[in-house]
C-alpha cells in the first residue's frame, strides 16, 4: 500500500531533492509515496483574519480533492504546506459553521465536502507510523560523529494547537537523526523565524536572521542545519551567498532536508544530481564523514 | 390568631425610587393578617428600631415583618430590636424588597406589585413560626495550629499568651517556614534568621504550645468548638529528647540528599538537622534516603550515637487531640520553575530561582552569604532578575499578580549590589508593585544608590552560549529589543498554595478558590475566617502575601479564634432540620447527602437521629428524604407552599 | 505634537474593524512587553509589538496602518505563541494588513522591476510575498 501525500509547488522545482530523497526513504522503508492527483497551490499562507473565507479555498479546495480520493490521511512534506493545510483542516472541523459557508461557496463542485481528511506531516508518520526503532534497525551507513543542528522554524510549532512536538521544546527532529547515529545539539536559534517571505522585497531581515541563526549553530558546534521547510532552506542555504557578503566574519554551512541525510543512512543514497540544488556545497562534509 | 406588624422600609430611595410605599401601605392596611403597618425611611437606624419596638408594645404584636434589604445584613439588627421588646427573636420576618425587587427592576408598577406579593408570602410564613432559642455546645478552650512558619508561630504565640493551650503541627521537622529561609527582609534589611528565631525559641518554650513536627492532620471530625483531631507523625527515629547535637551521626552518614534547606544548592546527610538553630534542637532521620532502616545495609549512626537516641524500630504514631478552633497557616511553594522551558532553568544552573538566591545571599547558606554561581563558583558581575515568572499570566501560568516579587527583585538587586559593588543588576519588571509603608521608597533607593538598571518587558527566552547567560528582552518604554549577555539570572517565580493544600483542604472540608488558595469567609469583612465555623485562616494559605501581612492576618485570625476560646458555650442557629420518627423509614438517604456529617442511622430503632450542632440547616436532607420525615424549623414543608400559594395567586 | 484623547476616540470605527477583523480584543493587552521581547525582527521594525497594540487602546489606528511594522511582521507567531493574555498578536498584524490590501495599497507589484532577484526566489517565496504585500 502506498501513501497518498500532498507535494506543493517548490518541491516540483527548487526542492526537488527534498522530494526525491523522501520517495526514495519511503521505499526503502516499504511505505512508498503516492502522489495525491489534482492538487493545487496549498495556498502558502493561511489566512488570519476572520472574515475573509475566500483567503482559506485554495487549502480547503485540496482537502476537498483528497476526500474525492478517499484519502484519510494526506501527508505533507513543507512545513510552509503543512501549516496551511493542517490550519484549513482545523478551521473546518473545530467550526460547523465554516464547513457550511464553505460547502456553500464550493456548491459547484461533485461532492460534500465533509472535513474527514486528517493533514500529517512526514515526520509525524516517521515518528508514529514507522517508529525511530525501525529507522535505526534499517540504518546502513550511520551518520556518525556528524554534529547536526535541528532547525525548526516557525511552521512545525506555532500555533500550538497544530504543533507537531511540543512547541517551547520539541525533539521530534533531534530523535530523529539520533536514530540514524548523528549527534544532535539544541541550538538556541532553532525555533526563531528564518524571516521567510521577507526574503522577496526586505532581504536584508533575512540576511540577518541567517547570519544569526547560523552563527548560534556554529557557537554551539553544529556542522551542517537540517530543516524540512523549502523557504526556510532557500533563506538558510541560498542567503548566505549574500549573508557573506554583509557580515565578513560570517563562516558558512551547509543546509540539508532531513530526508537528504535519512537517504543516505538508510542506503537509498545520495543522488548526485541533489548537488546542484544546493548552494553551499555539502558534499565536502559529507565526504569527511565518509556518507558518499 | 398572630397579631402581626409589617414596616416598610424606603431605604432613602434605594426601594422608595420604584417601590411605591405608601401604596403598599394603604393597600395592605386591609390584609385580614396584618394588625399594623407603617413605613419608614430607614427602619435601621435607631429611630427606626424604636418604631418597631414602640409597635410591639403598643399594639400589643406577637409577630413582626420588616420589608427591607436582604436579610443576610439587618436581620440580626431587627431581631434584636425584636427581642429587646420582649418577643422571641423567631417572631420577626424580612422580606427582602430591595435586592430581590426594587434593585432588579426598573416600572415602579411592576415593583410595588412584587413587593407586595413579598411581604404577604413573609407574612403567611410568619403566621406559622415557632419561637426558639438557640442550640447551645461547650467549648474545648484550646486551639489547633497547622503549619509552622511565620504565620503559624504567630497565631501560636499570640493564643499561648491569652493564656490557652495551642496544638502545633508541623510537616516539616523543624518550626520556620520559607520565612527562616530567606537572607534579609525587605524594606528595613534586618536579617530574617535574627528576628524570627526568638520567636521559634518563644514558641518551643511556652508550657502552652504543644508541638508536633514531621507530622500531618490526618482527619478532623467534629465541629466549631469541639474538634477531634487525628496527627500523623512520622517514626520519631532519633528519640528528641536524648540527642544531644553532637553531630557524630551525620559525619558518618553514607547518603548525600539535595539539601531542603539550601533548596538544593548543597547536600545535606540521611541524619540531619535541617539548620543550626531548628526548632526542636534534633537531628532527624529522613527515612526515604535513610539505608539503615534495613538494619544489614547500614546502621553506622546508631553505632556512634553515644547518646543511643537512634531507634530504627519507631513506628509512625496517631496523636489524638481535642480542640475549640482550628488556624490553618499552611503556606505557599514556589510556582514550578520546569513550566517555563523559555527560560531554561533546570537545564542551566546559572539559572536559578528567587529562594536559591536568598540562600546564596545567606550568611548561612552554601556560599556563606558570597554571591558566587552555582555553575563554576565564579562571581557573577552582570545579573538579571526577571519578574513576573509565571504571575500575571492567565493564559499558560498563573493569573494572579504574586504581590511579593517586585519587592523581593527589587531587595535581591540591592543585596547583590552591597556584595558586589563593581556588579550590575538589572531587574526585568513588567509593573512596579510596592504599595507599603517604606516600600517604594525602597524600590526608589535601590535604582538611585544602587544603579539598579529596570527595564520594562517581558523577558522572552534564555539561552546559554560559552558561559553566559543569553537574555531576548525588550524595554518597553524605548520601543527597542534588549540583549544581555548575563552571567547568572534569578528567576522570580510566582507563589502558589503549598504542596498538599488541595488534598487538605478536601480532607478538612474547606473551601479553595480557583488559583487553589483557601477561601475567607468575605473578602473584605471576615478577612481571616473560614467560611466554615471554627477554622481561621492565616498567611500565604489564603493568598500571596508578605511578612508584615502575614503577621498582621496570623494576630487577626488568633485575636478570632481567642473569642471563640474564651466563651463557655457556643451557640447555633435553632433553623435546623428535624426527623420525624413517626414518619422516617430509616432509608438513610440523608444520611449520604448531608455535606455537614450532621445525620446518622439509628439501626435499632430503624430512623435517623440528627446531631443538632452540626446541622447548618442547608435543607439538602429535606429535598432528598422520600417520605417527608425531613422538615427543617420555620422552613416546614407547610409554610412553604403557604408562600407558594401566594406567590401563584398573584 | 501629542496624542489627543477623547471618548469618541477611544475604540473608534477603525480600532473595531481591526478587531472585527482580527477577531481580537486590543484591551485585553496590559503591555507586558513579551510580543516584542520575543519578535524576531523588532529590529527592522518602526514601532515594536508591544506599541502596536498600545497605539490600538489609544485609538490611533492610522499610525498603525501607516507603519513599516506590519509590512515587516512576518508571521512567525512567536508573539501571539506567548501572550499571557492569549492575545493572538499576528493576527491584529494581519488585520491591518488586510485593511490596507483591501483599499490596494500593498507594497509588493509582482513584476521584474519590483523584485530584483525573482528569477533565483522559488514559488513558496514568491507566492507568499504575494498574498500577504500585494493589494
Amino acid at each position: 500500500m502506498s501513501l497518498p501525500y500532498f507535494p506543493g509547488c517548490t518541491l516540483k522545482v527548487d526542492a526537488k531533492h527534498f522530494e526525491d530523497s523522501a520517495m526514495k526513504v519511503m521505499e526503502i522503508l516499504d511505505e512508498p509515496l503516492q502522489e495525491m492527483k489534482d492538487w493545487i497551490c496549498c495556498g502558502t499562507v493561511f489566512s488570519m483574519t476572520s472574515d475573509d473565507l475566500m483567503l482559506q479555498l485554495a487549502s480547503i479546495r485540496n482537502l476537498l480533492r483528497a476526500e474525492e480520493q478517499d484519502i484519510k490521511e494526506l501527508i505533507v512534506l513543507c512545513s510552509m504546506c503543512y501549516n496551511t493545510l493542517k490550519r484549513a483542516e482545523k478551521f473546518i472541523t473545530e467550526d460547523e459553521e465554516n464547513l457550511r459557508k464553505v460547502n456553500d461557496v464550493m456548491y459547484k463542485e461533485d461532492i460534500e465536502f465533509h472535513g474527514l481528511v486528517e493533514v500529517k506531516h512526514l515526520l509525524s508518520i516517521l515518528k508514529e507510523r514507522i517508529t525511530f526503532n525501525k529507522i535505526e534497525e534499517k540504518t546502513q551507513k550511520p551518520l556518525k560523529d556528524f554534529k547536526l543542528g535541528a532547525y525548526y522554524g516557525c511552521l512545525l510549532l506555532r500555533p500550538e494547537d497544530m504543533a507537531i512536538d511540543t512547541f517551547e521544546d520539541p525533539d521530534i527532529i533531534e530523535n530523529l537523526l539520533k536514530s540514524t547515529g548523528a549527534d544532535t545539539i539544541k541550538f538556541p536559534y532553532r525555533l526563531e523565524c528564518c524571516g521567510a517571505y521577507q526574503t522577496v522585497n526586505n532581504k536584508d531581515v533575512t540576511i540577518s536572521r541567517t547570519y544569526e541563526i547560523i552563527n548560534s549553530a556554529r557557537k554551539s558546534g553544529c556542522e551542517a542545519l537540517v530543516t524540512s521547510c523549502p523557504l526556510c532552506a532557500f533563506n538558510l542555504d541560498q542567503r548566505q551567498k549574500q549573508t557573506a557578503e554583509a557580515y565578513l566574519d560570517f563562516k558558512k554551512m551547509p543546509i540539508f532536508y532531513f530526508t537528504e541525510l535519512l537517504s543516505i543512512a538508510l542506503g537509498s543514497g545520495w543522488d548526485k544530481s541533489w548537488e546542484k540544488l544546493h548552494y553551499v556545497d555539502p558534499e565536502p562534509i559529507l565526504k569527511e564523514k565518509n556518507l558518499i | 390568631m398572630k397579631r402581626i406588624g409589617v414596616f416598610v422600609c424606603h431605604c432613602g430611595v434605594n426601594i422608595k425610587e420604584t417601590v411605591d410605599v405608601e401604596k403598599v401601605t394603604v393597600e395592605l392596611k386591609k390584609h385580614p393578617d396584618i394588625t399594623h403597618i407603617e413605613n419608614y425611611m430607614f427602619m435601621c437606624s435607631d429611630p427606626g428600631q424604636n418604631l418597631l419596638k414602640n409597635a410591639i408594645k403598643e399594639k400589643k404584636l406577637d409577630g413582626v415583618v420588616v420589608a427591607a434589604c436582604s436579610p443576610t445584613l439587618h436581620e440580626s439588627t431587627f431581631r434584636n430590636a425584636v427581642e429587646e421588646a420582649g418577643l422571641n427573636q423567631y417572631q420577626c420576618e424580612i422580606a427582602n424588597i430591595r435586592e430581590q425587587c426594587s434593585w432588579v427592576h426598573k416600572e415602579m408598577k411592576d415593583a410595588t406589585h412584587k413587593a407586595k406579593v413579598i411581604i404577604q408570602t413573609a407574612v403567611a410564613k410568619l403566621k406559622l413560626n415557632e419561637s426558639l432559642s438557640a442550640i447551645s455546645a461547650p467549648v474545648t478552650r484550646r486551639a489547633l495550629v497547622v503549619g509552622g512558619g511565620i504565620a503559624g508561630i504567630q497565631a501560636a504565640i499570640d493564643i499561648a499568651d491569652a493564656g490557652y493551650e495551642v496544638v502545633m503541627v508541623e510537616k516539616k521537622p523543624s518550626l520556620g517556614g520559607h520565612m527562616i529561609q530567606l537572607s534579609e527582609t525587605f524594606p528595613t534589611l534586618d536579617c530574617s534568621q535574627c528576628i524570627l528565631t526568638p520567636k521559634m525559641v518563644q514558641v518551643s518554650k511556652d508550657e502552652n504550645v504543644k508541638l508536633h513536627v514531621n507530622s500531618e492532620v490526618e482527619a478532623v471530625e467534629g465541629y466549631i468548638g469541639n474538634f477531634k483531631v487525628k496527627i500523623k507523625q512520622k517514626a520519631q527515629l532519633v528519640n528528641p529528647d536524648l540527642c544531644n547535637l553532637c553531630d557524630d551521626c551525620s559525619d558518618i552518614c553514607p547518603v548525600l540528599v539535595p539539601d531542603e534547606h539550601e533548596e538544593g544548592l548543597a547536600w545535606r546527610k540521611s541524619i540531619f538537622i535541617p539548620f543550626p538553630q531548628a526548632i526542636p534542637a534534633t537531628f532527624t532521620i529522613d527515612e526515604d534516603s535513610c539505608l539503615g532502616l534495613d538494619p544489614i545495609a547500614c546502621g553506622k549512626c546508631k553505632d556512634v550515637c553515644e547518646a543511643e537516641a537512634i531507634n530504627y524500630d519507631a513506628k509512625t504514631q496517631i496523636i489524638e487531640e481535642e480542640v475549640g478552633a482550628i488556624i490553618i497557616a499552611t503556606g505557599y511553594d514556589l510556582y514550578p520553575e520546569e513550566n517555563l522551558a523559555e527560560y531554561g532553568y533546570g537545564k542551566y544552573p546559572d539559572v536559578i530561582t528567587s529562594l536559591q538566591f536568598e540562600r546564596i545571599l545567606s550568611a548561612t547558606g552554601p556560599t556563606n552569604g558570597e554571591v558566587r554561581r552555582p555553575s563554576d563558583g565564579k562571581v557573577p558581575k552582570e545579573v538579571a532578575f526577571i519578574h513576573c515568572c509565571g504571575s500575571r499570566d492567565p493564559d499558560r501560568h498563573l493569573s494572579y499578580c504574586s504581590k511579593i516579587c517586585c519587592m523581593y527583585s527589587s531587595k535581591h538587586a540591592k543585596l547583590y549590589k552591597h556584595k558586589v559593588p563593581d556588579g550590575q543588576p538589572y531587574n526585568f519588571y513588567i509593573d512596579i508593585r510596592s504599595g507599603g509603608k517604606q516600600y517604594d521608597e525602597f524600590v526608589q533607593q535601590a535604582m538611585e544608590e544602587e544603579e539598579l538598571l529596570m527595564i520594562r518587558g517581558k523577558v522572552a527566552r534564555i539561552y546559554k552560549e560559552n558561559d553566559k547567560m543569553i537574555i531576548h528582552g525588550v524595554d518597553t518604554l524605548s520601543g527597542k529589543g534588549v540583549q544581555l549577555e548575563a552571567d547568572m539570572v534569578v528567576l522570580a517565580m510566582g507563589i502558589i498554595p503549598s504542596a498538599g493544600t488541595d488534598e487538605f483542604a478536601q480532607k478538612l472540608k474547606l473551601n479553595t478558590g480557583e488559583d487553589g488558595f483557601m477561601v475567607e469567609a468575605h473578602p473584605k469583612l471576615r478577612p481571616v475566617e473560614s467560611i466554615q465555623a471554627g477554622y481561621f485562616l492565616a498567611g500565604t494559605a489564603q493568598g500571596p502575601k508578605d511578612i508584615p501581612e502575614t503577621v498582621s492576618q496570623a494576630s487577626g485570625a488568633a485575636s478570632k479564634a481567642l473569642a471563640l476560646l474564651s466563651s463557655d458555650e457556643i451557640f447555633h442557629s435553632p433553623i435546623i432540620a428535624t426527623v420525624d420518627t413517626d414518619l422516617c423509614s430509616g432509608c438513610g438517604i440523608c444520611v449520604a447527602t448531608c455535606p455537614y456529617d450532621a445525620r446518622e442511622l439509628n439501626e435499632a430503632e430503624g430512623v435517623v437521629e440528627v446531631n443538632d450542632i452540626l446541622c447548618e440547616g442547608c435543607g439538602a436532607c429535606i429535598s432528598a428524604c422520600p417520605s417527608n420525615a425531613c422538615q427543617q424549623k420555620n422552613f416546614t414543608n407547610r409554610q412553604l407552599s403557604e408562600m407558594i400559594k401566594i406567590v401563584a395567586a398573584n | 505634537m501629542p496624542i489627543s484623547l477623547n471618548r469618541n476616540k477611544v475604540r473608534n470605527e477603525l480600532v473595531k474593524r481591526i478587531e472585527e477583523i482580527s477577531a481580537q480584543d486590543v484591551f485585553q493587552c496590559y503591555q507586558c512587553g513579551n510580543c516584542s521581547s520575543g519578535c524576531p525582527v523588532i529590529d527592522y521594525m518602526d514601532i515594536s509589538p508591544n506599541q502596536v497594540m498600545r497605539l490600538a487602546q489609544l485609538g490611533e489606528a492610522e499610525m498603525i496602518l501607516n507603519s513599516e511594522t506590519i509590512w515587516i511582521c512576518a508571521t512567525c507567531l512567536q508573539c501571539s505563541s506567548r501572550c499571557p493574555k492569549g492575545i493572538d498578536v499576528a493576527k491584529v498584524m494581519e488585520a491591518v494588513r488586510s485593511i490596507n490590501l483591501r483599499n490596494r495599497d500593498g507594497i509588493v507589484k509582482p513584476d521584474r522591476e519590483d523584485i530584483e532577484d525573482i528569477d533565483e526566489l522559488p514559488p513558496i517565496a514568491l507566492v507568499s510575498v504575494f498574498r500577504k504585500k500585494t493589494g
